[in-house]
């Protein structure tokens, strides 16, 4: 596993995401409000919305399209909805953050 | 022939009775009021509320005017009878009515007793009795100065609680050495005060007050062991006496109180007391519960039935200071005889005392947690012989027979008898049977039919279980519909106990209110955050990642991920330099999509979320700010040419508009909150379907608002006529603070407007010059903290976070 800086936890705020840009497209990456750390695809399952600009409460994101709640943990939306998102490693290393991006680290070499 | 029934006093007594006799003897008598007081009959009890803000006066009027008129009583307001000439049977009041009667009822309640000290007259002292007591407290918590208040009783604790909650600072002077000790013991005394005192409330017990100072207004408090407190506001809440100088005058036999027998009649055959002015078997009463059963003997007795007899009932007492949990009944002095059972939970905070005499309850002391206050009143009522269950009684009903029950089945096992609602003296077979009887199915319908609740509202809890228990899945508890799954509060709810409480940051109303999430969701963030930036603009940091992003990146999301951007075109009204700076920030960003918006102004679609600061950027430098076309707030003023240009024109509408939007502008509300001004009634811009509008005509300004043109279409209600600009200007600002400080997140003007009414909107408006000033200057200080141009603040750096990707990576280049 190859795991790639990203930068540091606080450059999000809490309750918040930051996208990183990968030639696949973005990630979004979460930080909560009790500082844990998720990232997953910015691309809600449902049409495709901007999860990184919804509103984050728990370890949940409610897309700023038409509200599915997706959980960061697993990456399923919640409730009703039906749909999945990937969901990225993060590792947390003090102040830094990595993300596990095997795919596109190996074909980037 | 009608009898003539003349009532001294207009209060929660005589209101009561008079609902009684009206069923039972209609038409009997033609009935006239004097009431010393200048308004209708209201809820005294409920005064506390209105102190703190949780409450309006016109939320807690019992009989409004139209009662009175519909019931074919004459009600003077503000006359204070002055004589009662027995001989003649007249009464007289100071305004010179007199009035002949056939059936006289006194009920002069009480008066505020007054320490004697000197400076007791001094301006700045008061007594909590009625709503000018209140008024005048308001008045003075404006000053948010430092208040005194006398007494650390019922009242005082209120009163007290209450201007803490106005913004005051505030001292509790209270003679014995623990608070409340005519109700409570020491050990439920020391918990009250510690829970006074968390909230900034000081506290001071063994304090004798010698005299209040001051250079012809209240300055201070001197104590007699040296003690100096300054203070602006006095307020003397150390007991009450039952006034009955009026009836002594007359020669009616006056003890302590009016002296009556059993059916509340005097030594005068047709003169009757009842109310804190009546004394009846030695006794004299200060909470509504006997004083409701009172005029239910009188009412009998008027209507001609001489058995009815009023007997003597313990009431328990509960403090209504919202977060303060206690509950009193019965006596609970130790003694030889008598056993008692404590149960302490520090962590929690709660204290429960049981006083047994040979097995049976006769006291009752319980703080913190006082749900099984009814089943402890019912014991004692009964004098069950609880000698069975002793070991486990202090824990309440649930425990009873084995495993905890749920509150739900306690509450369904408390029998028909079992007393709910201590104010009204509503049992609970009455509730149940009412809701069955006649088909009740909301809370405001129980409250109609039988009065449980209706009074202090304090077992409200208990009357809704009841209605589940009755209605099952038919109880719609969605009468109040909760904010979302996080809470069982509804908006209005939480947004009162905002203020009560003084919450002032999301974490604060998720940990006072027990949200059931540990940070809310999509639903209520948003809201919390409106309603915490419009009840404190000074105090709150708006909390952005409780925002939808279209507010926190100040740009509307398209389907696609990118933006769109409007700015402000004031009025609709630009200009040759304004439209070349949009044509060039078009091409220099490659704007795929420039369209005129049906607000008057240009929207410029399809731009990428980075490119947003830069784009705002050259926009800024044309002059431009945002047009809040993304906002929950104030987005356009629509206008038309008015009378500048067009022939029709009566008034300056473009004008008018323009002022309108520069001093609204940066306002969030509930809603989007849309409007427009037509210079004549031809209303070219529209003005009669937005949320609010202006129609100029000759003599003025004709203000109009609640309109809709979205998913639904609805014409706009008119508020009123105006003469001048600056009138328009004052009663649309003060109109708009209002739907601001009322409306439920997301709700349109019209729909709120729906909900409170357009009378009393109208009323608070436009007849009530008072309030109206209040709300424009609320609107006026809160546009300090909100007129601030967001784009200018991001462009020079604010969030930058927001717009920018954290990183690059797995690009060929990132690689190297
Ligand atoms: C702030 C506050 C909180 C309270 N909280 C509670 C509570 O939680 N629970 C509870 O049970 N009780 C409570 N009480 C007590 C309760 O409100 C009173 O017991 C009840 O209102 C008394 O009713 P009444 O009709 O006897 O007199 P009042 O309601 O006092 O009415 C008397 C009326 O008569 C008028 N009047 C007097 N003299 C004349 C005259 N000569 N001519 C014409 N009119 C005259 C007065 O202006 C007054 O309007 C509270 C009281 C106050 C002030
Ligand atoms: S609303 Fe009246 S004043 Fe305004 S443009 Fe139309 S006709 Fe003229
Ligand atoms: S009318 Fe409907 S489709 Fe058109 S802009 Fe408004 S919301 Fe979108
Ligand atoms: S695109 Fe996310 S909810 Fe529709």
């Amino acid at each position: 596993m190859t795991w790639i800086a990203i930068g540091s936890i606080s450059d999000i705020p809490r309750r918040g995401a930051r996208c990183v840009d990968t030639p696949e497209g973005k990630i979004a990456v979460f930080r909560t409000a009790d500082d844990q750390v998720y990232a997953i695809d910015d691309h809600c399952p449902h049409k495709g919305g901007p999860l990184s600009q919804g509103i984050v409460h728990g370890v949940a994101v409610t897309c700023p399209l038409h509200n599915w709640v997706i959980s960061l943990e697993t990456g399923k939306a919640l409730g009703a909805d039906e749909g999945t998102v990937r969901t990225i490693p993060v590792k947390v290393d003090g102040e830094r953050l990595f993300l596990a991006l095997e795919a596109l680290a190996s074909r980037a070499a | 022939m009608t009898e003539k029934l003349v009532i001294i006093g207009n209060g929660m007594a005589p209101g009561r009775m008079l609902e009684h006799l009206l069923e039972k003897a209609p038409g009997r008598y033609q009935v006239t009021i004097f009431n010393a007081e200048p308004r209708v009959n209201y809820d005294r009890i409920m005064l506390s509320p209105v102190l703190s803000g949780e409450k309006a006066y016109e939320e807690i009027i019992i009989h409004g005017d139209g009662w009175y008129i519909a019931n074919g009583i004459t009600l003077y307001k503000g006359h204070k009878i002055v004589a009662i000439d027995r001989q003649a049977k007249t009464v007289t009041s100071d305004h010179g009515v007199t009035e002949p009667y056939d059936k006289l009822v006194i009920a002069s309640g009480s008066v505020p007793f007054i320490i004697p000290v000197p400076g007791h007259d001094l301006p700045g002292v008061l007594t909590y009795r009625d709503l000018d007591d209140v008024q005048a407290m308001l008045l003075a918590a404006q000053s948010r100065a430092k208040a005194v208040v006398i007494g650390g009783g019922l009242l005082g604790l209120e009163a007290a609680a209450g201007l803490n909650a106005q913004g005051m600072d505030v001292t509790v002077l209270h003679v014995m050495p623990t608070l409340m000790e005519r109700q409570l013991d020491p050990a439920a005394g020391y918990l009250l005060q510690r829970a006074v005192e968390q909230r900034g409330i000081k506290v001071i017990t063994k304090a004798n007050t010698q005299a209040i100072t001051g250079n012809g207004k209240v300055e201070q408090v001197e104590l007699t062991d040296g003690t100096v407190i300054p203070a602006t506001l006095v307020v003397m809440a150390v007991g009450i006496r039952p006034n009955a100088a009026l009836a002594k005058e007359a020669g009616i036999a006056v003890n302590r109180g009016i002296v009556v027998d059993a059916g509340m009649r005097s030594n005068d055959p047709d003169i009757y007391a009842l109310g804190e002015c009546a004394e009846v078997n030695g006794m004299v009463y200060g909470l509504v519960a006997p004083l409701y059963e009172m005029a239910r003997v009188a009412a009998s007795q008027l209507a001609g039935d001489e058995k009815a007899a009023f007997v003597h009932m313990d009431t328990p007492t509960k403090l209504k200071v919202t977060g303060i949990e206690l509950f009193s009944l019965g006596d609970f002095a130790e003694g030889e005889d008598r056993q008692e059972i404590v149960l302490r939970d520090a962590a929690a905070g709660v204290y429960k005392r049981l006083v047994l005499k040979d097995d049976r309850i006769i006291g009752t002391v319980l703080y913190g947690e006082t749900g099984d206050g009814a089943w402890f009143n019912d014991l004692k009522k009964k004098q069950t012989d609880i000698s069975e269950m002793r070991d486990t009684l202090i824990f309440g009903q649930s425990y009873q027979g084995g495993a905890p029950l749920d509150p739900m089945a306690a509450v369904a096992a408390l029998p028909d008898d079992a007393e709910i609602c201590g104010c009204n003296g509503v049992c609970k077979g009455k509730i149940t049977g009412a809701i069955t009887a006649k088909g009740l199915t909301s809370l405001d319908d129980v409250r109609a039919h039988t009065k449980a609740s209706a009074s202090c509202g304090s077992c409200t809890g208990l009357v809704e279980k009841l209605m589940v228990l009755t209605l099952g899945d038919k109880y719609n508890p969605a009468a109040v519909q909760p904010m979302c799954g996080c809470t069982t509060l509804g908006h209005d709810e939480v947004r009162r106990l905002i203020k009560a409480k003084g919450l002032k940051t999301i974490p604060a109303v998720m940990q006072e209110l027990e949200w059931t999430t540990s940070c809310g969701c999509a639903k209520c963030r948003p809201a919390l955050n409106y309603y915490l930036v419009c009840d404190w603009p000074d105090d709150y940091a708006d909390d952005y990642q409780s925002r939808f992003v279209n507010e926190r990146v100040h740009a509307n999301i398209q389907k696609d991920g990118t933006y769109s951007v409007v700015p402000r075109m004031w009025g609709g009204v630009t200009n040759a330099a304004e439209l070349r700076a949009i044509a060039d920030v078009v091409d220099k960003f490659e704007i795929p999509m420039v369209k005129v918006t049906g607000g008057q102004r240009i929207d410029m679609l399809g731009i990428r979320k980075e490119d947003l600061p830069a784009v705002w950027a050259d926009l800024g430098h044309a002059g431009f700010v945002s047009g809040h076309a993304y906002a929950k707030g104030l987005r356009t003023v629509k206008t038309c040419v008015g009378s500048d240009w067009c022939r029709f024109g009566t008034q300056d509408s473009t004008g008018l508009g323009i002022r309108i939007e520069k001093f609204m502008w940066g306002s969030w509300t509930p809603a989007k909150v849309k409007m427009a001004v037509s210079g004549c009634p031809r209303n070219c811009a529209e003005a009669t379907c937005k949320d609010v509008g202006v129609i100029c005509v000759d003599s003025g300004y004709e203000i109009h608002f609640a309109g809709a043109a979205g998913l639904d279409i609805k014409g706009t209600e008119v508020l009123g006529l105006v003469r001048t600009e600056d009138e328009a200007l004052e009663h649309i600002v003060a109109l708009t603070q209002m739907y601001r400080e009322q409306g439920r997140y997301l709700e349109r003007i019209y729909k709120w407007a729906k909900r409170i009414g357009i009378e009393e909107i109208k009323r608070q408006i436009m007849d009530d010059g008072e309030k109206r000033k209040a709300y424009y200057e609320r609107f006026v200080f809160s546009q300090k903290f909100a007129q601030v141009d967001p784009w200018s603040e991001r462009v020079s750096g604010k969030d930058k976070h927001e717009f920018r990707p954290m990183a690059s990576v797995g690009f060929a280049e990132a690689a190297e």
